[in-house]
């Protein structure tokens, strides 16, 4: 038996309250309990965490560098979705 | 560090393509690649990258993450001895941090398509290896001192360019390495500096233990720019940002003067300030020493594997026993994921 049986954690921490869990990094581990407790030991030996996800690398679908310009196409051409895209005359305030 | 978009870019020529199409596809992500590492922009695990860039990654860093777990062993012969309840605390943190550097590393090595057992195999058979420096002994506590102060501060002068690095799994594993070595060789300075300031034997302990030492740091930065094979063409990846001797240089820079804070000598009679160059001179290093111990023959050598080995045939049952009990308890283990 090796570690190869093992499979592969994808790990999220919350470095406090109040904000998203980002992605720290990887890991192997025979389950999810056991991964958790990885991940505590791995990313956050330094208290950089209040909180861990981990999920089994295989359940994660990713979109394909490949398709990377088509794919977000659509966000490319819509210059006026943002607020600076609009002209306001000057002195206008709080707008 | 994602390893779930590790593998190869699955189209490297379209089935029945002919091979000037296979040739003109493969044309054109090279040229993607080029213009990524010159913009600086990081190469990511699915992209496209050329194979000879791959290998050489995987052989970096998977020379890295052994170094960081052999580098465990001198250091940890001197936990159940340390000096006092503190330091023996401080030193079962780095040691378990060191452990840490080499996970953070096999995954980043493992996003290029190589598996963790492939590179502790070819570890554990000699066919990769591992820094040179841990393959000298650590005879007295003052090594631990000397480990942290001089092996960790040619290590963060080797990585902190590394966080630069074009290939961004790598990238962001030194990031978190080098904020945590920080500590590893403030701790070292500061149980050198007690020993120095103690009685005449412990500064005599102190002194002797950064006489063994120097030199091997200064070989961690391998062979001189001229005799290193791998330096240019990592520096036009982009994987390396500055050459061996340049950054043997700025180490030697930034450790005279810590030399002096420490009250202790450096085993060098040549080691003087170049007003000219701006930089201090240093006398020759002995090269064969490090081929040498490069080639197995070091003083610990043999010690350092068959310890490793002797640690992964002993963990076996553990990793057994986790497989078994996971598949019991979740049904998961070696279907769904594996």
């Amino acid at each position: 038996m090796t570690s190869d049986g093992w499979p592969l954690w994808e790990v999220f921490v919350r470095s406090r309250r109040g904000l998203s869990h980002t992605h720290a990094g990887s890991l192997h581990a025979p389950d999810a309990e056991m991964a958790l407790r990885n991940a505590r030991d791995l990313y956050t030996r330094r208290s950089e965490g209040v909180s861990i996800w981990v999920v089994p690398s295989t359940a994660i679908t990713a979109s394909s560098p490949d398709e990377k310009d088509p794919f977000f196409e659509p966000a490319a051409d819509k210059p006026y979705r943002h607020p600076t895209f609009y002209e306001i005359p000057e002195g206008v305030k709080h707008l | 560090m994602t390893a779930v978009t590790a593998g190869t870019a699955e189209s490297t020529g379209a089935p029945g393509g002919s091979d000037a199409a296979v040739a003109a596809e493969q044309a054109a992500y090279e040229a993607v690649f080029d213009a990524a590492v010159a913009a600086d922009e990081r190469i990511e695990p699915r992209d496209w990258m050329p194979e000879a860039y791959r290998a050489s990654l995987v052989r970096q860093i998977a020379q890295h993450a052994h170094s960081e777990i052999i580098g465990m062993q001198p250091e940890a012969n001197w936990i159940t001895r340390a000096p006092s309840l503190r330091r023996k605390a401080i030193l079962m943190a780095k040691v378990q941090d060191e452990a840490g550097h080499g996970l953070y590393l096999y995954s980043a090595a493992e996003t290029l398509g190589t598996s963790r057992d492939e590179l502790l195999d070819k570890l554990h058979s000699g066919r990769q290896k591992y820094s040179s420096i841990f393959n000298y002994p650590t005879l007295t506590w003052a090594d631990v001192g000397a480990i942290g102060w001089l092996v960790d501060g040619a290590a963060i002068t080797n990585q902190v360019p590394l966080c630069r690095c074009s290939y961004g799994p790598y990238a962001r594993a030194m990031v978190r390495v080098c904020k945590e070595e920080s500590f590893h060789q403030r701790q070292g300075y500061e149980a050198l500096l007690a020993l120095s300031r103690g009685t005449e034997a412990q500064h005599a302990m102190a002194q002797d233990a950064v006489d063994r030492w120097w030199w091997p740091s200064l070989m961690m930065f391998g062979p001189p720019d001229a005799e290193s094979t791998h330096t240019a063409q990592a520096m036009a990846w982009k994987i390396k940002r500055h050459s061996n001797d340049e950054l043997r240089q700025r180490f030697v820079d930034i450790a005279v003067p810590q030399a002096e804070a420490l009250g202790l000598t450096l085993p060098d009679p040549d080691l003087r300030w170049n007003e000219e160059r701006g930089h201090y001179d240093f006398g020759p290093i002995d090269w064969t020493e490090f081929w040498d111990v490069l080639k197995g023959n070091g003083p610990c050598n043999d010690q350092r594997l068959s310890k490793r080995r002797q640690a992964h045939e002993d963990g076996a049952w553990v990793r057994e026993a986790a497989a078994a009990y996971a598949e019991k308890h979740t049904g998961t283990h070696g279907e769904a994921q594996a």
